[in-house]
This record gives C-alpha cells, sequence and structure tokens, in this order.
C-alpha cells in the first residue's frame, strides 16, 4: 500500500472521515484491552510479574554480545544453522539464497513482524519466489495486498464482510457469505494445500533461549507448526533482542505475553522448536536492522525489551482512532513510534507527535517500557536534529520570547483576548483548525492577572 | 506556610474564574497565599512540541518567580508535572530543584499537605470526573485502571466533601480526551474524536457538569459541548470545591 508522503495527521485525518467505523474500530480494540485487564486481574502478582520480565529484560541488554554467542554455540551444536544479517537487505538475501540453494520458488510463512520490517514478500516475490502467509489475519491482509495493521491483530481494520467479498474474489467462496465460520472453514481448505505442497516453511520467533540454543514460537492457529512440521526446510528469522538467558525465564513471558495481547491466559501453541528432525533443515536468520543502534541510545535501548504483545496499540486512544496503517511503519502504535525514528529519523519524525502522551501505553506494558516518555525524548531529539518544519520552529521561537517576558506576555494576551471579543472571524475561520469542529473559549474582560491588581494589590 | 499560587497561562488569559477559586479555596484554609505577577507559562508547549531546548529563558523566568517559597501550588496537573519532570537550569540547579520538590497541583495539595477532610461547599448537580492523563498517570491523583492496584482518588475524595453532589460512573474512568498540547491542532481529526468519545460518556451517563484538574483538557471538551449546542457544562474542580450553591 502506497501512503505517498502523508504523515501521520493527514492518514488518520483520511481515517476519521468514516466515523462509524472510527467507532467499531476503537470500540472492538477497547475489548481486547479489557480483555486484557480482566486476564491481568485474575492471576495473582501480575505487577510482580511484569517488573521480573523488565529486569530479566534488562539483564539481557546488558549482556547481549554474551548471550548472542551462547545462543548461537548451542543452536549451532544443535545441528542448526545459523545466519547473521546485518540489515533488511542481508536478511532478504540470505532467506532467498536458502530457497534458490533447495531450488524452492514457493514458500509457506508464519507470522513474522520481523519480515515486514525487511519487506521479505517483496523482495522474494521480485526474485521469483511465491510467499504464501498461513496467519489468518496476514492471509487477509495479504489477499488484499495492505500490510498489516496491528502486530498480534493483522487485519483488525477488515470487516467480516469485506473478508467474504476478498473470499469470493480469491478464494471462490459464494457472494454475499461472511459468516466468520463458514470463512474460516474455506480458509482452512485453500491453506491445508499449501502446507502440503511446500518445501519450505518459514517462521517467526517469539523467544530464544541462549542456554540451550532453542527457540519459541506462539500461535493460536498452530500455522508455524503446520509449515515447519511439512517443510523440508525449516528458516526460523528473528531480530537479536528476542533471547532470553535461560528456559526457566520462558514461564514469566509466556504467562504475560497472551494475557497481555488478547487477554488468553496462553496462546493455543507455545512450540519449541531446539534441532532439525532427521532429513530436514533448520536455519535461524539473527538480524540486527538498526538494533545494535538503538541499543547504543541510551535514552531509548529497552524499546529493545518489547516482545510484541501489542497492548500498547489497543490501549492507546489515538491508535484506536487511526488505524494502524496511519503509523505507515511495519510495526504500528504507541511501540513503533519509539522503534521507527531509530531506523530513519526522516521519514518516521511525525510519529512520535502522534500521541497525547497519556502514558496508558506505558502501564499495560508488560516489560514496562517507558513508553510515552521515550515518545517525549524522541520528540527532542528530531527537533533539535532539524527534522521539524521551518514554520514550527519559527513558532516555537516566537512562542519563547512572548513567554519569557512578562510585559509581551501581558501585552499580546489582552490583544488577543480584545479580537476574540471584538473581531471574532479573525480566529473563527477554517484556517483556524481548533475552530473547526469545537468553538473558541469566550474571552473574558480581564485576566486573573488584572483582576488581582484590581481586587488584591491593596492587601 | 507561604504559598506561591502558580496561574497557567491559558487560565490566566480565559478562565481567570479558576484562578480566583483555587486563590480563595487556598485562603479558606488559613494558607498565606502569594501571587508572583511576573509569571507567564512554564514552557511545556514547546517543550512538548519538541523544542525543550528552547525552554532556557522560561525556566529562568519561572525560577525567579517561584523561589524561595514553602510550597507552589497550581491549578492543572499538567502544568505541574511539566515543572516536576522538566524545570531545570545550569546557573540555578539547587533552586530549580527546591521548586520540582515544592510544587504541587491544587488537589494532591489539599489531600497530602493540608490533609482537609471536611469542606464547606454545596453543588447539588450530576458531576463526572474527567482524569487529566497528566495528572493521573504523571502525579498519580488517582489509582491508573491499566494496573492491578488498589483503587484511589484525590479529586474524587474531595468532591465527596461537597454537599449535593452526585459523581455519575463512566464507561471508560481514564480515557485520554484528546487536548493532548500542541496535539489538538496538528491532530485536529483524532483529537476531535476522542474529545466527542470523551463528552458522549458522560453525556449518557447523566452528567450535568464534567469536572476535572486541568482546564486545558475542559477547555476542549467545552469546545465540542457548546458546539454541539450543549447543556452539559465544564467547571474546574476548584471552582467547585469552592461553590456555595
Amino acid at each position: 500500500m502506497n501512503n505517498g508522503d502523508k504523515d501521520h495527521a493527514a492518514l488518520a485525518q483520511q481515517f476519521n472521515r468514516d466515523e462509524p467505523r472510527v467507532n467499531w474500530h476503537d470500540e472492538t480494540l477497547w475489548w481486547v484491552r479489557a480483555k486484557r485487564d480482566k486476564a491481568a486481574h485474575t492471576i495473582p502478582g501480575w505487577e510482580h510479574l511484569r517488573e521480573t520480565a523488565s529486569r530479566i529484560k534488562n539483564n539481557v541488554l546488558s549482556n547481549m554480545y554474551g548471550y548472542l554467542q551462547q545462543f548461537e554455540e548451542n543452536a549451532r551444536k544443535n545441528g542448526v544453522i545459523v545466519h547473521w544479517a546485518a540489515d533488511a537487505g542481508e536478511h532478504n538475501e540470505i532467506v532467498c539464497g536458502i530457497l534458490q540453494k533447495h531450488g524452492i520458488n514457493k514458500m509457506v510463512k508464519s507470522k513474522s513482524m520481523l519480515t515486514e520490517e525487511c519487506h521479505l514478500n517483496d523482495y522474494l516475490q521480485q526474485n521469483g519466489i511465491e510467499v504464501i502467509d498461513t496467519d489468518l489475519g496476514e492471509r487477509i491482509v495479504q489477499l488484499a495486498k495492505e500490510p498489516p495493521s496491528h502486530i498480534v491483530l493483522p487485519c483488525i481494520h477488515k470487516k467480516k464482510e469485506e473478508i467474504g467479498e476478498l473470499f469470493h474474489e480469491h478464494l471462490g467462496t459464494p457472494e454475499g457469505n461472511a459468516d466468520p465460520q463458514f470463512l474460516t472453514h474455506a480458509a482452512r481448505l485453500h491453506l491445508r494445500e499449501k502446507f502440503l505442497t511446500r518445501r519450505a516453511a518459514l517462521t517467526g520467533v517469539n523467544f530464544a533461549i541462549a542456554e540451550t540454543g532453542e527457540f519459541v514460537v506462539c500461535t493460536n492457529e498452530g500455522n508455524a507448526d503446520m509449515g515447519a512440521h511439512l517443510a523440508d526446510v525449516h528458516i526460523a528469522c528473528m531480530g537479536f533482542e528476542k533471547l532470553l538467558p535461560q528456559r526457566k525465564h520462558l514461564g514469566v513471558f509466556l504467562r504475560l505475553l497472551a494475557r497481555s495481547a488478547t487477554g488468553q491466559p496462553i496462546t493455543t501453541y507455545s512450540s519449541h522448536f531446539k534441532k532439525p528432525r532427521k532429513g530436514q533443515e533448520m536455519h535461524i536468520v539473527l538480524v540486527d536492522n538498526g538494533r545494535s543502534v538503538q541499543l547504543g541510545r541510551e535514552d531509548f535501548r529497552n524499546s529493545l525489551k518489547c516482545i510484541r504483545c501489542g497492548a500498547c496499540m489497543n490501549t492507546c486512544p489515538v491508535y484506536r482512532r487511526s488505524g494502524g496503517h496511519s503509523y505507515h511503519t511495519a510495526v504500528a502504535g504507541p511501540i513503533g513510534s519509539i522503534l521507527a525514528p531509530n531506523l530513519d529519523m526522516r521519514k518516521y519524525a511525525d510519529l512520535p507527535f502522534a500521541s497525547t502522551l497519556c502514558g496508558s501505553c506505558s502501564n499495560v506494558c508488560p516489560v514496562k517500557i517507558d513508553i510515552h516518555d521515550q515518545l517525549y525524548k524522541w520528540r527532542q531529539v528530531l527537533m533539535k536534529e532539524g527534522y521539524g518544519p521551518a514554520a514550527k520552529k519559527l513558532a516555537m521561537k516566537g512562542m519563547t520570547f512572548t513567554l519569557s517576558n512578562p510585559g509581551v506576555y501581558r501585552f499580546a494576551g489582552k490583544t488577543g483576548r480584545w479580537v476574540m471579543g471584538k473581531m471574532p472571524f479573525i480566529v473563527n475561520n477554517k484556517l483556524n483548525p481548533w475552530y473547526k469542529q469545537r468553538e473558541m473559549p469566550e474571552p473574558p474582560a480581564q485576566s486573573f492577572n488584572e483582576w488581582y491588581k484590581k481586587n488584591r494589590k491593596a492587601d | 506556610m507561604t504559598v506561591a499560587l502558580f496561574v497557567p497561562c491559558y487560565i490566566d488569559q480565559f478562565y481567570p474564574q479558576v484562578a480566583i477559586a483555587t486563590l480563595e479555596l487556598l485562603e479558606k484554609f488559613g494558607v498565606k497565599v502569594v501571587y508572583p505577577p511576573d509569571q507567564t507559562c512554564c514552557g511545556q508547549p514547546m517543550a512538548n512540541s519538541g523544542f525543550e531546548h528552547l525552554t532556557h529563558s522560561c525556566n529562568e523566568l519561572f525560577i525567579k518567580n517561584f523561589a524561595g517559597f514553602d510550597y507552589i501550588v497550581c491549578p492543572s496537573g499538567s502544568c505541574t508535572l511539566h515543572i516536576k519532570d522538566h524545570l531545570h537550569h545550569e546557573k540555578e540547579e539547587e533552586k530549580a530543584g527546591q521548586i520540582r520538590k515544592r510544587v504541587y497541583e491544587l488537589t494532591e495539595f489539599l489531600t497530602d499537605v493540608l490533609k482537609v477532610e471536611a469542606l464547606d461547599a454545596r453543588f447539588p448537580h450530576k458531576v463526572g470526573v474527567h482524569q487529566s492523563c497528566h495528572g493521573q498517570r504523571g502525579l498519580q491523583l488517582s489509582q491508573m485502571s491499566e494496573l492491578v492496584a488498589e483503587p484511589f482518588s484525590k479529586p474524587g475524595h474531595l468532591l465527596k466533601m461537597v454537599e449535593g453532589l452526585e459523581l455519575i460512573e463512566l464507561n471508560r474512568v481514564d480515557e485520554c480526551c484528546g487536548f493532548g498540547g500542541t496535539f489538538c491542532v496538528a491532530e485536529e481529526a483524532v483529537s476531535v474524536k476522542m474529545g466527542k468519545d470523551r463528552v458522549k460518556d458522560h453525556v449518557e451517563h447523566g452528567a450535568e457538569y464534567i469536572t476535572g484538574g486541568d482546564m486545558s483538557c475542559l477547555m476542549h471538551l467545552e469546545g465540542i459541548l457548546r458546539r454541539q449546542n450543549s447543556k452539559v457544562q465544564v467547571k474546574h474542580i476548584a471552582e467547585i470545591l469552592n461553590s456555595k450553591q
């Protein structure tokens, strides 16, 4: 999907043209947030669990070098082929190379936000390799030729009627049938054929264990298992921050992940992969793609604690009312807005401003990332480095001048209120974004400062 | 005890009655209140827009106005939080540090410092409370719905002392209203939609008034209510706590 050069505000405005749809999107995701609250309240020690997870991840970030080496060594001992990719390009070349070596031109893929981040599907397609996404939500957006709008619920922006139409067009289901059970069954039959005929399967990685060299993939549909178990070649791609030191730490993270994401106690499948079965080839691609740069940014490094549960999106009042695509990046929402500027400050300078800094994201985060504080800090970095519009900078300088000089401030305030009172058309017009859908405050006859001078000066 | 009254710029210019109510309320409890007349703004509009590096002279002025008082009290959670988190000055860091420690939002000053347990106030209306995020999640004036923790509310504690006042329940107890400083114009579409949804929650539950600790959020909600020709009004919590209807 090409959004051109539109920024978050423009794309959000586009999304808001259909208010009933915004209501539906907001309420759907709020329902997920409410489920998360319920799940969090049903187990003892939720806040303690978050704190523990945060500390484990802090340990990982502080010892990344050692854990990565340990993981690689153990994975190799298990018979897995380990690759290192410095960036998205290298990642794509490695995956393509493995497939070409085996003469494979068709592959199934379970959910992996990393491959979205790297735009793997486009790259493989350009190299004559067909990729079928097997997560139902991802398959739906793939058929619609759109990117996922949510990291856990990729097609949450689509209504069932729209999915019915897509399936009618691509899978030959009867026109006008939007029954979820019927459509799911149609998808199942369609995907079953792909699973049985593809020789290679790519999966993401939720957690990788340094101590054992194994990795865990969490799905609700079992599609990662279906792909990996039937294929001759299993490629697992992971951002290097997915590491955990020891297997026992999984107990903390598996308890947090699904409860934070959807309010389920655990994902239907939490599959552990350790070594290739007889005759199978297993690859792990460890990807940096800006992560080591982020690790070096003191204020932003702990964004790498993220376990991609999507709770910050579900709770975000802006995300719920602007939709995932308005963030024009693979990982949308609050977490995406602190990850994306690390990759490209110019392109994503708008994202840290797509927030009211309400702080709800930081409170739901299962690994306690200070998301809203980082949004504030990214704003400072981006503006200081000149990624803001020149007009904004000028306006801010003017404002600083006014607010630093009490006389100028009082004069400007008095003049402003006089103009608003006597010539309201100067502010009440379409050039004023406030006035478009809101009334301006009614200017009082005197400021508090003036009132105080008249009424209390004599005290 | 001498308290300096810190009046946010938009209250000074557009809602003087909120500052008057704050002043009168503090005086009712026997506090000596000083209003430094040369105050302007805390600098938050620039800082939240990414220009904290331009707030140097604003900080200097703030320190000049507010250094040396026992407490600084402000009828805004947002401005208080900004000072608490971001007031710095390389030459006056000691004074800045003192101010950061001594600045209080009005309701937390009433409950935590003055330990108010009774109020001579009457406001016989159905009232919805809008929890402004910076006061709630930043200053922790009330428990946050995301956390698994004991509920409490400092503004709620005070409102319960007002005679005749009936607090209404809301579907979403602490959803942001969408004001967000410059967000309200930079992201106009989402800001307004958030405000409309917040207003709807209050109206559907029968609120006659929407109150809160931040006039900026209330100004945004008021703009929407007035555009809808609604009879529902906004009132800052200081006005209600100081009310004798």
